[in-house]
């Protein structure tokens, strides 16, 4: 019994001494849990915007949809809305935004709306990803709505959209590879540069004529080139088992995962340049990598979170590098496109990783 | 070779090194001898460029690692205190990423491989070698770019004795071979002993005393050592004529210590009267020439391996 409580005793106090611990077990939690909270609950209704297409002008001929569809105010172009649920449930506000297929199709792309409804005389058109359990739960719950609104179950149809490009896994993969360089870069770069720097490896290499420069080019270069490999599995992969294909330009797409390598690369180095701890480092690593894993849209859609959230997370670097490898990848997007995103990722890579150097513990 | 002057190298409060000049001449062995703290790593790392003096100058070669860095990184070849290699590189590949920095060939990497024995582990993982042979490996490394000087840090800290006897052997030789100049350190006397003519005493960041080791030995004050236990506690104050006593360490149970001494041959028989007017009786007792270790002890009142 004595012994247990020894061994309990030790290993609580190795935890508590080291305050690096201390922090990301506990407080870095705690802070997550705040500001993902803040991020998701600070509203007291949550908003889905649901693209309405009504080629035949069948709202203002049918007495159930106009009764239905309660616009904000008399503007024929405002968004319509209409709130489900009960205090219990919480309550959802549908924003029917009027639009054409064309735009709702790359609204649907870009992961702002996850449904689309077609008027079509007095019967309506469901178009959504039946895999996709957030369309499926607006399906429901508007189906719903309207039956008990109009009093009857009206004739409704579900066409399930399963065209290349619209589906959850078209916006699932190119955002998974954007998380590969992340993780890939941070964890091969930085956390392999931290343990040198505690075996006193790097004190050792750099007590040769070795330069630097070369060293950090080498560290980035196997990580390029072990991206492509592992970028390449994942749409090779994807490409056989569920027919995903690239409607944009090959160029764009290599320059984008270069972009990408260089911002991560830069972020690592930035990351591992002071710390000999690897559980210091690991808590570095996750503080950059947690947020962006959750909040950069990588396995569903950041437009629900507020709006002042979402001008923040679009300027994050995993944001802009998921984003525009998916408008490669399913918006056909072209070198004219991703020129700009690909400046600033390779701007945030040589401000972190001049910013890194400088402060660099290389002994 | 190497001329330090009047360097200084503080650790917030702790004066790690304090104020020290040394010179070492081209083709010298050196030792760099004191317990854990002496300062000996720190002293060494400046050397080596990888930290820097608060105060004072270190030259090599009349250079100064400021401005002749990359000159400096080819003349010397080191090994630092438990510097541990990537894992999973073979002993081949290790050699090879090392050579790579100094623009070395493949027949130099087979050279080394066979001046350290390290030949029929040369496809071995780091992380499967033992002790002695990664500490080989490292010293392998160091001698690399065959330098001119050569800095090792504890090269044989924490090795058995077979183990450590395989490093003496390479350096013996290639002090034989080549004209090296080194500085290595130690807390093992024997090992400052057996293969450096200049033998260099640090504590707490300074140093105590240089010289051959006869020098050393002679020099301060000759003296023969009484080591003993005892089945009872003794007081140091109570040992008798405390004036022919040059030291004495009696550990803190009181049952064990050494008494160093100016001239054995009186100094004992009043001893054994000592013990027997106590009623005390002795386990062990052994006399000696006084060693490093005994010298160490007479300068600071305590051992060098404590």
């Amino acid at each position: 019994m004595k012994q247990i409580v020894q061994l309990i005793g030790m290993h609580l106090k190795e935890f508590f001494r080291e305050p690096g611990i201390i922090f990301w077990a506990i407080l870095f939690p705690i802070l997550m849990a705040w500001g993902l909270g803040l991020a998701f609950t600070k509203q007291n209704e949550l908003i889905r915007t649901i693209a309405l297409i009504d080629e035949e002008n069948s709202l203002a001929k049918h007495e159930d949809f106009s009764q239905f569809f309660v616009s904000l105010n008399r503007d024929q172009d405002a968004p319509l809305i209409k709130k489900i649920g009960n205090e219990k449930l919480g309550i959802t506000t549908y924003q029917f935004e009027k639009s054409d297929w064309q735009e709702s199709i790359i609204m649907l792309k870009r992961g702002k709306i996850s449904m689309i409804m077609e008027l079509v005389n007095d019967s309506i058109i469901y178009h959504f990803d039946p895999l996709n359990p957030e369309a499926q739960l607006a399906y429901l719950q508007i189906k719903g709505a309207f039956d008990q609104n109009t009093g009857q179950t009206n004739s409704t149809n579900i066409s399930p959209l399963t065209q290349t490009g619209t589906r959850y896994i078209d916006f699932l993969v190119p955002g998974l590879m954007a998380m590969g360089i992340m993780m890939s870069c941070m964890w091969g770069i930085s956390y392999s540069l931290i343990d040198k720097r505690m075996k006193k490896l790097l004190r050792r290499m750099v007590a040769t004529p070795m330069k630097k420069s070369s060293f950090l080019f080498a560290q980035f270069t196997a990580r390029l080139l072990l991206n492509f490999v592992e970028s390449g599995l994942l749409f090779l992969f994807a490409y056989l088992y569920f027919d995903i294909s690239l409607q944009g330009n090959w160029l764009a797409l290599i320059l984008m995962l270069v972009a990408g390598n260089l911002a991560f690369t830069g972020i690592a180095i930035l990351v591992s340049s002071r710390t000999s701890n690897t559980q210091v480092g690991n808590g570095l690593i996750n503080l950059v990598v947690m947020p962006m894993m959750v909040l950069s849209g990588i396995f569903f859609s950041y437009h629900n979170f507020p709006d002042w959230a979402i001008s923040v997370i679009q300027k994050l670097p995993l944001t802009i590098l998921a984003d525009n490898i998916r408008s490669i990848f399913i918006e056909g997007a072209g070198l004219v496109e991703i020129a700009t995103p690909f400046l600033i990722l390779i701007g945030i890579g040589m401000v972190a990783f001049v910013s890194g150097l400088r402060i660099y513990k290389w002994y | 070779m190497i001329k330090v002057t009047k360097v200084h190298k503080n650790f917030k409060e702790i004066k790690a090194v304090n104020g020290i000049d040394l010179f070492i001449p081209k083709g010298e062995y050196a030792a760099l001898l004191g317990p854990n703290g002496a300062g000996k790593t720190t002293l060494v790392e400046m050397i080596e460029g990888l930290q820097h003096p608060d105060a004072g100058e270190i030259k090599i070669k009349e250079k100064g690692w400021k401005d002749h860095a990359e000159e400096l990184h080819h003349a010397i070849g080191l090994s630092l205190q438990e510097t541990r290699f990537v894992d999973k590189l073979t002993v081949l590949e290790t050699l090879k990423l090392f050579a790579s920095f100094y623009g070395l060939s493949k027949n130099r990497i087979q050279e080394i491989m066979e001046l350290v024995n390290l030949n029929e582990k040369k496809k071995s993982y780091v992380v499967n070698l033992s002790g002695g042979q990664r500490q080989r490996l490292a010293l392998g490394i160091a001698l690399l770019n065959n330098p001119e000087i050569l800095l090792l840090d504890e090269p044989t800290t924490g090795l058995d004795p077979t183990a450590r006897r395989e490093i003496w052997d390479i350096l013996t030789a290639l002090k034989k071979a080549n004209n090296t100049t080194m500085i290595l350190t130690t807390h093992y006397m024997e090992e400052a002993a057996y293969l450096c003519n200049k033998i260099v005493i640090m504590d707490k960041g300074r140093i105590l005393a240089e010289g051959t080791l006869e020098q050393l030995l002679s020099k301060h004050k000759k003296g023969e050592v009484i080591s003993f236990e005892t089945n009872g506690p003794i007081l140091p104050e109570e040992l008798p004529h405390s004036e022919k006593i040059i030291k004495s360490v009696i550990d803190p149970a009181g049952n064990k210590g050494e008494i160093i001494v100016e001239d054995l041959v009186t100094y004992l028989p009043l001893f054994l009267e000592f013990i027997k007017s106590q009623q005390l009786a002795l386990t062990s007792l052994e006399c000696r020439k006084m060693t490093l270790d005994d010298l160490f002890i007479a300068m600071t009142g305590r051992h060098l391996d404590q």
